[in-house]
């Protein structure tokens, strides 16, 4: 028995697994959107703006405009940390734990960072 | 829903500390805390004149101020500050009445609240000695959250003190202690949203939380009761009890000792500030 092709199928569904959330969703951005709008959920908009989305409506600006968010955190870990607990890299934030609090599940987190990356 | 989620927040109270701001305040007397926050406002604000404070957001705002002072014209809360009144001036089942427990008849006072007592080491409130009162007269107290009775009370009650400067005075051990214990309560970060009450009033005042300025914590005690919408009424402790709310914990009730011990930590920082009772606020 050769366990290399079965493996290398393997790691290959998974990875494909990993990525089919995404791939295989085309919702997925509205529904990060209404996520991070619904202010029982991410509530960016109480402080952020969002100035490409015109649907995002809101004067805040105690934390900094979401744009360019690609740019800002090319590595999707990097974000899924911010949002899952800022304090991690700033203990000064004011910005919630929303994962480690369980403001936000971790899929619902997945879900807004899908959606960030449009903006 | 609801009901689990206080639960977890209860679990989740008493967290971590401001770092940065309690840091540089941890040693500081009163006095200097209250020169700290004065010089960091006037930094954010240089145009702005101390004695505005007292009007919390709207001295950022001229068309939110154009509003207030137009509303202001004719409160349309004047009916409950006439009832207060009212209350005020009827006689207790003795004869007296609530003038007569206080010096100066209850005129200029509100400004010397809250103060240290040391005989039963605790912060009395402006709440606390109108049940005073009401004891000493043989009469039954007021419950610190009844709109009906201690809020149109006290919100006439206040207004013999406007135009007075706040005095608070802090001196000695245990009133330091107290303040101590409210300024702790101020930084201290708390329930499911992980806000001290710095982080929105220290930190960001006068940025914008969605469509609303924060407001300076230095003033903030200066007009209570307030008029939410013209007509709903909102003591200091109802305020901090929706703050709590709004930072997804379990808010300590009103006339507790933990509030009682926060409003005199504030109130200090407002010393010599005009007071000016009952206000609209949006």
């Amino acid at each position: 028995m050769h366990p290399g092709p079965s493996l290398g199928l393997f790691i290959f569904a998974a990875a494909m697994a990993n990525c089919l959330p995404v791939l295989a969703e085309p919702d997925r951005v509205p529904k990060g959107a209404r996520l991070a709008q619904d202010v029982a959920k991410g509530n960016c908009l109480a402080c952020h703006a969002m100035p490409t989305d015109a649907k995002a409506v809101t004067s805040a600006n105690i934390g900094p405009p979401l744009i360019s968010i690609r740019a800002r955190f090319p590595e999707r870990e990097q974000l899924r940390r911010q949002l899952w607990d800022a304090g991690l890299t700033n203990p000064d934030t004011v910005m919630p734990p929303f994962g480690k609090h369980q403001i936000l599940t971790t899929e619902e987190i997945d879900l807004i960072v899908d959606y960030l990356y449009t903006l | 829903m609801a009901l689990p989620r206080i639960k977890f927040l209860t679990q989740l109270l008493a967290v971590t500390l401001a770092a940065a701001c309690i840091g540089a305040l941890a040693h500081a007397s009163p006095e200097q805390d209250r020169a700290t926050f004065i010089a960091l406002y006037h930094d954010k604000f240089p145009a702005a004149a101390l004695e505005d404070y007292v009007n919390g957001a709207l001295m950022l705002s001229a068309d939110a101020r154009a509003q207030f002072d137009s509303i202001m014209e004719f409160p349309p809360f004047q009916g409950d500050i006439d009832q207060g009144r009212t209350l005020w001036e009827t006689p207790f089942r003795n004869g007296k009445t609530f003038a007569s427990c206080y010096a100066n008849g209850g005129r200029n006072i509100a400004g010397n609240y809250p103060y240290y007592d040391s005989g039963n080491d605790r912060v009395v409130t402006f709440e606390m000695d109108i049940n005073r009162c009401l004891r000493d007269n043989g009469e039954a107290q007021y419950k610190f959250s009844d709109k009906a009775t201690m809020g149109i009370l006290t919100a006439y009650a206040r207004t013999l003190s406007d135009g007075m400067r706040v005095d608070v005075r802090v001196a000695g051990t245990g009133a330091i202690a107290k303040y101590e214990q409210g300024k702790k309560l101020y930084f201290t970060r708390i329930g499911q949203y992980n806000f001290a009450c710095a982080s929105c009033h220290m930190v960001n005042a006068g940025k914008i939380l969605r469509t609303e300025i924060l407001s300076p914590t230095v003033g903030q005690t200066t007009h209570w009761p307030v008029f939410r919408g013209g007509d709903n009424l909102n003591t200091l402790h109802m305020r901090y009890r929706r703050c709590m709310e709004q930072m997804r914990a379990s808010p300590f009730p009103a006339g507790s000792e933990e509030l009682n011990n926060l409003e005199y930590f504030q109130s200090y920082l407002s010393n010599g500030l005009p007071m000016r009772a009952s206000v609209y606020r949006k």
